[in-house]
């Protein structure tokens, strides 16, 4: 501890205050230090989340029962609940929802089984420990950006390593894949850099609550004669499980959120069509398609009220599912 | 046998494993700089090149020089608008979490279930309002649009507070407090050198996370000369034809920060990672 060193230079002892009914210009300060001084600390905190979060986000609502058009500045009127009802109508809206879930559940699942995996792989006593551990965290630091154009030379239909790679196995040699011309496709060539970029930080999620699993369970499961396998299933994964649902509300929010890959993937990045025919247009995405190309941002932010709300239901439907799935028993 | 999985020792099927997701991990990161450094022939050939070429610099050059994107000034707007953010979520943050930690005051108890409970809120889904109050302010287009809404976070203020409570004994504070010491002087002089270690991490996510971030950038700098890096990358992508030796020359100078981050401060980042897991 560099407790001793820190501590400060002992200021010259004052006698404790005598018991004056005026208080002095010291006790004032002292009583603004310790009365006010802790909320001036944490204030930053709230200030910001009331202007730039919260605000926002009730705003929003008021925003998407109005007309609010950026290129037409007149039309502020009331709408309503004109702007929701148009979603139950709209085409667009149904496919990019469709999408959304498509990909999260070719995405979420994948990336959560492997990366327990991954876990109990590091989870062993290992050389070069901390080398493999930082290894993984490589895709978190890439930025999506950036991995997701090297992903798209990567899927390109001619002269993609994909399906230069899938050609070795045989696949696709006459016909070679489009992975940008169905929604399947699509959405594998999206879910793959979405896994990538997330199973190693929830590796390490799950590594770290493993560490505290007490040793002599294992031990006891052992005499059992329950092998690898069958401990991560049965003692690891129902350990873990506080951790393991974090992960699930965690992929669920940012899964359901999908916004830059689908963003990128499209070879004219910025129109946001999410393909020709709109095949992985996500909901994050149409909402800034509707915002900001087509100006509407009435409806924009009745779009983005709406995925709030069904965010809300999938983390807590994903939460219930996973709890009992990894309880082990009904 | 009766031995736990964090006492076996990984045998060959571990480190074959272990391997294969380091190789997959590393492996767009690799090409991105194979095709940075490679002309359009080499990389529109099959089987894949996958050694660098000798054209990085000419790559470079042509991002560095393109007419309507600004990439060098992205550039410096990212390393701006990261080290203002990260700077300021390092000493609001460590502020509030000594608060929450050490210094007694009514509804302190409350207002931390608040913080931590704002940690669920997704902040993306009112970017359409969002985007109007910075209108009313003026700010769109601007840095201060980006930097701002990301100087104190939820997460820091929580995970500060966690490594002070053990990190900074009471006693030292309460005997800091009897000698006359202030509240600002005991977080200068006693808080401050405690919690080096949670500044370091917390910083290298913020700097990470600040840096990457895309969507809220894009949609308050898009169509400005000057956005951050990650916007300049995308607008690179662009057009009806994209050259992706350039997009990725540009795209691997703006990860190259991050992997310096990687490098130097890799353990720190697991170590945070894995911290923040357990407390949650």
């Amino acid at each position: 501890m560099s407790a001793t060193r820190a501590a400060p230079e002992p200021t010259t002892r004052r006698p404790p205050p005598a018991r004056s009914r005026r208080m002095t210009w010291h006790d004032r300060l002292h009583r603004f230090d310790v009365r006010v001084v802790p909320y001036l600390l944490i204030a930053p905190f709230f200030l910001l989340f009331f202007v730039f979060g919260l605000f926002p986000m009730i705003f929003n609502g008021v925003v998407a029962l109005r007309h609010w058009r950026l290129d037409d500045p007149e039309l502020t009127g009331w709408a309503g609940f004109e702007n929701f009802g148009r979603l139950f109508s709209d085409g667009d809206f149904g496919n990019a929802l469709y999408n959304t879930f498509g990909i999260f559940l070719l995405s979420t699942v994948p990336q959560l089984l492997l990366a327990l995996v991954i876990a109990s792989m590091l989870n062993r006593r290992l050389r070069a420990q901390t080398w493999w551990r930082v290894s993984v965290l490589l895709p978190y630091i890439t930025p999506i950006t950036a991995s997701t154009l090297v992903f798209n030379v990567f899927f390109s239909r001619d002269l993609g390593m994909a399906n230069w790679a899938l050609g070795l196995i045989g696949i696709g040699t006459e016909n070679p894949i489009d992975w940008r011309a169905d929604k399947l496709h699509s959405w594998i060539a999206i879910a793959t850099m979405v896994n990538w970029k997330w199973i190693g930080y929830n590796a390490l999620l799950y590594l770290a609550a493993m560490q505290s699993i007490p040793r002599d369970v294992y031990e006891a499961s052992a005499l059992d004669g329950a092998g690898p396998w069958r401990q991560l299933w049965r003692i690891t994964v129902p350990m873990i499980r506080p951790v393991v649902i974090f992960t699930v509300v965690l992929s669920t929010i940012g899964g359901l959120q999908l916004f830059t890959e689908p963003m990128l993937f499209d070879l004219n990045a910025q129109t946001a069509r999410g393909g020709a025919g709109g095949e992985w247009q996500t909901v994050a995405q149409l909402i800034y398609k509707v915002g900001w190309k087509d100006l509407n941002l009435g409806y924009a932010a009745a779009m983005s009220w709406a995925l709030f709300l069904i965010i809300l239901a999938v983390a807590a439907l994903n939460t219930y599912l996973t709890n009992r799935l990894s309880g082990g028993r009904k | 046998m009766g031995r736990a999985p964090q006492d076996t020792p990984g045998g060959f099927w571990t480190y074959a494993f272990l391997a294969v997701t380091a190789l997959f991990a590393a492996f767009p990161l690799y090409w991105m700089f194979v095709i940075a450094t490679s002309t359009d022939e080499a990389t529109a050939q099959l089987p894949p090149v996958v050694i660098p070429g000798d054209q990085f610099l000419v790559n470079l050059d042509e991002v560095f020089s393109m007419q309507d994107v600004y990439f060098a000034a992205s550039l410096v707007n990212s390393v701006i608008v990261a080290t203002v953010v990260t700077a300021s979520v390092l000493f609001f943050c460590s502020l509030a979490g000594f608060a929450f930690a050490k210094l007694r005051f009514k509804g302190s108890r409350a207002l931390l279930l608040f913080v931590i409970l704002t940690l669920t809120v997704p902040n993306q889904l009112g970017v359409v309002a969002l985007y109007i109050v910075m209108g009313e302010l003026g700010w769109n287009g601007t840095l201060l649009a980006v930097i701002v809404p990301g100087m104190v976070t939820a997460f820091g203020v929580f995970y500060m507070r966690q490594f002070i409570v053990n990190a900074v004994p009471d006693e030292l504070v309460e005997s800091a407090r009897i000698d006359g010491a202030s509240t600002m002087r005991v977080y200068w002089n006693i808080v401050l050198p405690a919690v080096r270690p949670a500044l370091a991490v917390l910083g290298l996510l913020t700097f990470v996370a600040t840096w990457n971030d895309f969507q809220w950038p894009l949609i308050t700098l898009n169509g400005t000369d000057y956005p951050t890096s990650m916007v300049a990358i995308s607008d690179l992508a662009s057009g009806n034809y994209v050259i992706y030796r350039r997009v990725l020359a540009g795209a691997f100078v703006a990860t190259v920060p991050l992997l310096i981050m990687l490098v130097i401060g890799g353990r720190q980042i697991v170590r945070g990672i894995m911290e923040g897991a357990v407390k949650s």
